[in-house]
């Protein structure tokens, strides 16, 4: 188990490597000049050509990548072309935001998926079991933007017991010390704005919740099905034992590696997937960070960003696979 | 069996309810805000300030669609900047509430000399910069020497206003002097007939000189001038905050305590927002959501004046666009009326002038080339394409007030042209690689507008239709050498009949040429509470919300 824990941190080394080499190359595959975008339209040739100068982008691009290695082995994300602002200073706040936010979906998606699943395997066929899978095939067909705009016109405009989007109310705003709102509000005791926070959150936690609930949903089903056939189960229950137990002691623990790798994998996508709910609640969020980046051609910005996204995608499949082997000892590495 | 699978559905429904929690729990009232702050003391002042402000209507919260760029004017052409700017900053001379017209703003009274080289500005008396320096003609003279040497990366709107900059051969700005305290002199190398309005325009804004050298490159993320409001906080992608400047030199204004700029990129939500009742003043609302504003009770509309026009350029250099029957054919076979009804709810007016109506010089004699089927065949046929051509048609991907759906308005035209048997392939890039491709003249036809940033003619007709221009704003390609010597005369004479009559010759030429279609003048909506009070909707786009309040 420890040798394989190396071997895999180790593995990383390559992966992040070939990933700044994908995603700088790509970056510069866009069309558009920098320079030209962040003067504006009316710039003139001079003025881009000194600014490009400025910039460094007038280097050969090899020149550049390096430039950008060297930066990266002493943790420097480089500055924004943008703002002027160091990448690594002015990031936190919205990978703060993301991490709150899917945090909040992911607990959503595996408590209702996960419990969604085993009950509708319990009672295969039955209403509730129909009902669930329909309910998990809309969810994966439904466009998140629809979704978000559904649930302001209920909850915030019909119903009025949600803010329609933002992060919290900017008439009363969080001070900010850890950048995780939630936990910001309890360390000042302001109930509150605790509350506040955790209606904005809602809404676009579900938005975000949705694909991978349904997903986590239909796969927990499946594989409790085929546990639950299995005769061990058929001699647990034909000896008494309570069906509760059956189900969520016996079934669960051997059905749960399927669920675990789905698990993981929808968090990486959560990261990712985010930006279309950022952009419908207005959450200043990683995803828009990258996006206006992207618009700007803010080159240091969007390779910062991608590969954070990118890094944090491979720990957690890395989790994911050491939960594996932790979960489930038949699973051997060597 | 049956009743436990019942109790079980239920133990899901409750499931999905934890969900949902916090939905019914009510906002906190005042009391136990008050609560909660006796446990807290150190933070006990702050607090109930912060509910104070948030109780009282005097914090307005504007909602917009994209965040700033810089807080620095004078290095920014989007208009989400000079929104925040405007009411940070004043300019020597401002627009009126409702107009382009001209009034004193830090300079009280002005006198140009006979020969149109010489403008003397007094000086308002007792304004301080918001850092507590004082202002005066020096600052003035710092200003503008600060973007005369600027680099030709920075001050772009200064180099397209004025000529250039310091030693460039058409830089009209000659000199600044301050003749004493309160006398700023300016000498221009030639007369420039909109001079006050250029002045007037938002880039051109007084920071303080002593705040510049303190905070240098980062100025712009610290911005000091002697507007309405002092600038307190700006959380990137989110949001701007600026209170209330106590000693501004307005007596008794401004009326608010605090202007929070949101940013909510989506129309919809935006919507929402101000219907909820979270933001009391939506910007860039959707044409087709006028009328459900409309049917709110507690909501009104405010109907910006049309500054602006949305076109369809044709690459005039490109063939078969560089034949003048072929440009004139497809602006016979465009339904202006059909796409106004469609897709602005009624909020626009056909174009037949690359300039709007409300501007001075705008040419009403000329006759709109009608929407005609057989008259486009016919001169199709004359240019030697009777069975028409392919091309691409270019749609904008980014909602804009003269263009609320470019993808849409663009299958509208895709499909009269394929009428008259040209094949138009609708083709669409990320923004910023949109704009460029089309400067580098890389599209057959391509959708875009402007809105006026001065109210002058000049801003409309030699920015975007002048040879000058060309690889700049005039995305057209379009040249005329007399309309250039027309524009160049028109930009210097400084008798403004004259300068009239002479955009309307020029209208008359771009209308025989037709490097473009003209299609519409949109009026740009925005949408806020009832109890908002004296919001001019500006046709400029942006406006100091200097005299609004809540009843």
């Amino acid at each position: 188990m420890f040798s394989y824990t190396i071997r895999r941190l180790l593995m990383l080394i390559p992966v992040l490597f070939g990933m700044t080499f994908i995603v700088f190359f790509m970056i510069r595959a866009i069309p558009g000049d920098p320079a030209q975008v962040i003067l504006g339209q009316l710039a003139t040739e001079d003025a881009i050509n000194s600014l490009r100068a400025e910039l460094g982008l007038d280097q050969p691009w090899f020149t550049q990548y390096f430039e950008y290695l060297k930066q990266l082995f002493t943790l420097d994300l480089g500055e924004s072309l943008r703002t002027k602002a160091e990448v690594s200073g002015e990031i936190w706040p919205y990978l703060a935001a993301t991490f709150e936010l899917s945090f909040v979906a992911l607990l959503i998606a595996v408590v209702v998926g996960v419990n969604a699943g085993i009950i509708s395997a319990w009672f295969q066929k039955s209403w509730f079991d129909y009902t669930a899978m329909v309910v998990a095939l809309v969810g994966v067909s439904m466009p998140i933007f629809w979704l978000g705009l559904m649930e302001q016109w209920i909850f915030s405009v019909q119903l009025d017991w949600l803010p329609p989007s933002k992060r919290e109310n900017v008439k009363n705003p969080v001070e900010t010390i850890t950048h995780f709102y939630l936990i910001d509000t309890i360390l000042q005791g302001r109930m509150d704005q605790f509350i506040d926070v955790l209606k904005h959150l809602i809404m676009p936690g579900i938005a975000l919740a949705t694909i991978p609930m349904a997903i986590i949903a239909r796969i927990t089903r499946s594989s409790m099905l085929e546990v639950m056939r299995s005769d061990y189960i058929r001699t647990a229950r034909a000896k008494g034992q309570k069906m509760f137990w059956v189900v969520y002691k016996h079934s669960l623990k051997n059905a749960v590696i399927p669920v675990l790798t789905v698990t993981g994998l929808q968090t990486g996508l959560l990261l990712g997937g985010a930006i279309l709910t950022e952009t419908i609640f207005s959450w200043p969020g990683i995803g828009r960070y990258i996006y206006n980046a992207i618009e700007f051609r803010d080159y240091p910005v969007i390779q910062s960003g991608i590969l954070i996204v990118a890094t944090i995608f491979v720990l957690i499949n890395l989790i994911v696979d050491l939960l594996y082997a932790f979960i489930d000892p038949r699973i051997k590495y060597n | 069996m049956k009743k436990k699978s019942i109790f079980l559905a239920l133990v899901f429904i409750f499931v999905l309810g934890i969900a949902l929690v916090g939905c019914g729990s009510e906002a906190p009232t005042e009391e136990t805000q008050g609560e909660t702050n006796e446990n807290n003391e150190e933070t006990n002042d702050d607090q109930n300030q912060q509910s104070e402000e948030s109780s009282t209507e005097s914090t307005l919260v504007f909602g917009r669609g994209a965040d700033s760029v810089d807080l620095d004017p004078a290095l920014v052409t989007d208009g989400e900047s000079i929104k925040v700017t405007l009411n940070i900053y004043d300019t020597l001379v401002k627009y009126g509430d409702v107009d382009t017209s001209i009034e004193p703003s830090l300079a009280t009274d002005w006198t140009t000399s006979d020969d149109g080289l010489t403008y003397t500005f007094n000086l308002r008396e007792g304004v301080k910069f918001h850092d507590g320096t004082d202002f005066n003609a020096d600052a003035i003279v710092y200003n503008f020497e600060r973007w005369a040497n600027g680099e030709k990366s920075s001050f772009y709107y200064y180099g397209s206003m004025f000529g250039g900059f310091k030693g460039d051969e058409g830089h009209v700005i000659q000199e600044v002097k301050a003749v004493d305290e309160l006398t700023v002199e300016f000498t221009l190398s030639r007369p420039q007939a909109p001079f006050l309005q250029n002045v007037a325009m938002p880039p051109f804004a007084i920071a303080s000189p002593a705040a510049l050298e303190e905070h240098g490159e980062s100025f712009t993320e610290n911005p000091v001038g002697t507007g309405p409001f002092v600038f307190q906080e700006w959380k990137r992608n989110d949001r701007v905050v600026l209170v209330k400047n106590e000693n501004y030199w307005m007596k008794d204004y401004p009326k608010l305590e605090k202007v929070i700029f949101v940013s909510i990129p989506d129309n919809a939500t935006r919507l929402n927002e101000l219907i909820a009742g979270e933001i009391d003043i939506a910007d860039g609302v959707s044409p087709n959501d006028s009328t459900r504003i409309e049917g709110e009770g507690d909501l009104q509309l405010f109907v910006r004046p049309s500054m602006n026009v949305g076109y369809l350029g044709l690459t005039n250099t490109r063939p078969p666009f560089n034949e003048k029957l072929v440009r004139q054919a497809l602006n016979h076979a465009v339904d202006k009326e059909g796409i106004i009804a469609a897709f602005y709810a009624g909020q626009a007016v056909p174009a037949k002038n690359p300039l709007p109506p409300v501007i001075a010089g705008y040419n009403d004699d000329i006759d709109p080339y009608p929407y005609d089927l057989e008259k486009a065949k016919e001169l199709l046929a004359q240019a030697g394409y009777p069975d028409g051509f392919e091309m691409e048609l270019w749609a904008m991907p980014v909602p804009r007030p003269y263009m609320p759906d470019g993808q849409k308005v663009a299958e509208v035209i895709q499909s009269s042209f394929a009428q008259i048997g040209v094949k138009a392939k609708i083709v669409s890039y990320e923004w910023a690689t949109y704009l460029e491709k089309a400067r580098n003249g890389e599209a057959d036809a391509f959708l875009l507008g402007w809105t006026g940033d001065n109210g002058d003619a000049d801003n409309f007709m030699y920015v975007l239709l002048d040879q000058d221009n060309i690889g700049s704003n005039n995305y057209a390609y379009y040249s005329n050498p007399e309309l250039h010597d027309i524009l160049i005369e028109a930009q210097s004479n400084p008798d403004q009949a004259a300068r009239e009559e002479l955009y309307k010759e020029a209208q008359a030429i771009i209308h025989e040429d037709a490097p473009w279609i003209p299609l519409v003048h949109s009026t740009p909506i925005l949408g806020g509470k009832n109890n908002v009070n004296d919001f001019f909707a500006h046709p400029t786009g942006s406006q100091a919300l200097t005299k609004v309040y809540f009843d």
